[in-house]
């Protein structure tokens, strides 16, 4: 029995075939496996699929727009805040083949509009969602880690954003303040990640903190900072990408809002061309202006559903209780 | 089987952990669960001590103490490790509940625990060289090459081989039994004098258990490893231990070498498992315990013995006293009874 005899002493001597393995390598290859797998069970749905290749269309009409102005389009007729139809004579006009999609009462290309306000819109709602994603996931973890009075604040904060009507909220903010883009993805991301998504993510967290592996962590020696960010939030990370994908939806929901009640400083969104439309008085005659409306119209209730499903689809891939068992 | 004597290891004085029910964060809790009630014992070097008992009679909770996962209520857990020398924080005796920050890094090397459930003891998320290399990785232990071949070697230890193969698994890629030599080969990794197996066989099927329990045995004894083996099984705790403790709602009703516990068992409780072993001769028919009704929940116990509930012996005298103090009955041998 053991006179202090080193733990490896007559261990057999180990020769790994692989020879010197490369860490990262395997763990790079685990990853893309991981993302592989998670992959085939999200094509398995039909919605996710489309929605994604939704996305990815308003993704090519983001990059398309500064394209089309360096070739096809010329900025004094095309820009899509100072152009002007001079081959039109009457505003707003009807699509025709050198417009698709008419132009509003201001004269300006509306499909300029719409391909230029897709890129925000992007911007937009992902920063929203990265800023959520980051300030919940953190709270949740650490609140539901150490409980007790820093959870009580934590969640007594969130508590109080919700009770708080989000919209309203961003309305009077936006009176008070001149709000850009980039502040609006920075509040409606505060508010979230304070908000409604950190207690989801502090109730999948409070289902991480009492596992055993968790014990199991500590009692190796682990820390605090270690069991959370090794453990506990890469545990959380699938349900946080989830909740990315709802945030896009809202981010791009309030912006539309704001932007129609013209509350916003920014130059052009699918919220603005509608509010436009709307201060020219051709909103209510809807039907005979239609290309004034729907095309923006359309593509806010398209993207934001696109990033819903998304979202809904992956739940499928995150949420075993969804899946089949074991994959 | 007489265990190496080189002074106590560890000696557990008059511990006591008591759970609160209820209370918040403004409120006094008013009831508790007295899952650990004045519980002493000491164990030597190398030496391996079983505590049996049912479900829910608090055995997790002392080993979460001894391995300082909680901290006591009340009483004392001190540790005398035989290596002073590779860790100078150790030196003496180290009293859990004073360990400071600095300390508790070597204390986590000297003191290690194997859980219960190996399908929920390992990140479903990370790889077998993850968890096993966890207590080496947050200790700042060698670098990546070392530990990657210390893990093969020890993977290798514990019979998963070839470690290659087994290096980059999930959980999910392993049977039951392979998790649970992945948890003691994690327990094993830093080289511990001292550690606490929970069940370690109890969530396995059969055909593994007996493997376990040889490999955890082995290596004990190769390693020179002392170690506290919870199981609810008296034939489990018979197989694995120099001696044997029965825990009875937090408290220790009896203790002894393992053989005269057998052989001679002095409290009621432990009459009663004894008879609820089952033996080798399928044709014999077993006995049912002789005991009364279910395990009783410890909220804000009564003075008296602990058992008299269920107690087929009790009389008026065990009714009115205390719990009885454990008192030696024959050398080594301790027993809680009025009766006894
Ligand atoms: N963290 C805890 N909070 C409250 N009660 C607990 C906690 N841990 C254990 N208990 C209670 O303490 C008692 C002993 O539990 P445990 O040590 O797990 O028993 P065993 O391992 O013998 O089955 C049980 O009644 C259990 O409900
Ligand atoms: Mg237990």
């Amino acid at each position: 029995m053991g006179e202090g005899t080193s733990l490896f002493e007559d261990a057999p001597e180990i020769d790994l075939s692989r020879g010197r393995l490369d860490l990262a390598l395997v763990r790079l290859r685990m990853a893309w496996r991981t993302l592989r797998d998670g992959w085939a069970v999200f094509v398995e749905s039909r919605i996710g699929v489309l929605s994604l290749a939704i996305i990815a269309i308003f993704a090519l009409m983001a990059f398309s727009h500064p394209i089309l102005m360096a070739t096809v389009w010329t900025p004094d007729v095309y820009d899509p805040v100072t152009g002007y139809a001079f081959d039109r004579f009457e505003h707003p006009s009807p699509p025709d083949w050198r417009h698709p999609l008419g132009t509003d009462s201001l004269g300006r290309d509306i499909l300029s509009q719409l391909l230029f306000s897709t890129k925000s819109e992007f911007i937009l709602g992902i920063t929203a969602a990265l800023v959520t994603v980051g300030i919940a996931t953190t709270v949740g973890a650490v609140a539901a880690y150490y409980g007790g009075l820093v959870d009580s604040l934590l969640m007594r904060l969130a508590d109080l954003i919700i009770a708080l009507p989000g919209i309203s909220l961003l309305i009077v903010l936006s009176a008070l303040f001149n709000l850009n883009l980039f502040y609006l993805a920075l509040i409606i991301g505060v508010l979230g990640g304070f908000g409604g998504t950190a207690i989801i993510l502090k109730s999948q967290a409070l289902s991480i903190r009492v596992k055993p592996y968790i014990e199991a962590a500590r009692a190796a020696g682990g820390g605090h900072f270690h069991v959370i960010f090794v453990h506990i939030i890469p545990n959380l990370l699938p349900l946080s990408l989830l909740y990315m994908m709802f945030t896009v939806t809202g981010a791009i929901f309030a912006e539309a809002v704001l932007s129609f009640l013209g509350l916003l400083d920014i130059r052009m969104s699918w919220g603005i061309m509608i509010h436009t439309a709307n201060t020219g008085g051709y909103l209510l005659a809807g039907a005979n202006y239609w290309w004034l409306i729907v095309p923006a119209g359309a593509s806010i209730t398209l993207l934001c559903s696109a990033f819903y499903l998304v979202g809904r689809a992956l739940d499928e891939v995150v949420n075993p209780r969804l899946r089949r068992h074991d994959r | 089987m007489s265990s190496p004597d080189s002074g106590p290891l560890l000696a557990v004085d008059g511990l006591n952990k008591r759970f609160p029910i209820g209370g918040g964060l403004f409120r006094k809790p008013t009831d508790f669960i007295h899952a650990v009630d004045d519980v002493s014992f000491r164990m030597s070097a190398g030496e391996s001590l079983g505590l049996v008992g049912e479900s829910g009679c608090g055995k997790t909770t002392v080993g979460k103490l001894l391995v300082k996962l909680l901290e006591p209520t009340d009483g004392s857990i001190t540790y005398r490790f035989a290596t002073p020398a590779m860790d100078p924080h150790l030196a003496g005796p180290v009293e859990t509940s004073n360990i400071r920050s600095r300390q508790l890094g070597a204390f986590r090397r000297q003191v290690q625990m194997i859980f219960q459930d190996p399908y929920e003891s390992m990140n479903p998320r990370r790889t077998v060289y993850d968890t096993i290399a966890e207590p080496l990785v947050v200790q700042g232990i060698g670098h990546v090459q070392e530990r990657l071949d210390r893990v093969s070697e020890i993977l290798d230890l514990v019979g998963l081989t070839p470690a290659g193969t087994f290096l980059f698994r999930r959980p999910h890629e392993l049977s039951g039994g392979q998790r649970q030599r992945v948890a003691i080969a994690r327990a094993l990794v830093i080289g511990p004098s001292f550690v606490v197996a929970d069940e370690p066989t109890s969530m396995l099927d059969v055909s593994s258990r007996t493997a376990i329990m040889l490999l955890m045995q082995e290596l004990a004894e190769r390693l020179g490893i002392a170690y506290l083996y919870i199981t609810h099984d008296l034939a489990v705790a018979r197989y694995m231990c120099h001696r044997i403790a029965v825990m009875y709602l937090g408290k220790i009703v009896e203790l002894a070498d393992t053989e005269e516990l057998l052989r001679n068992p002095l409290h009621p409780y432990t009459r009663a498992l004894l008879s609820a072993v089952p033996s080798p001769d399928p044709t014999r028919r077993r006995e049912p315990p002789d005991i009364l009704g279910d395990l009783s929940l410890p909220v804000n116990p009564p003075q008296r013995c602990r058992f008299y509930d269920r107690c087929p012996l009790a009389t008026d005298l065990c009714r009115r006293e205390p719990h009885p103090p454990p008192e030696e009955k024959a050398p080594g041998h301790w027993v809680a009874c009025h009766l006894a």
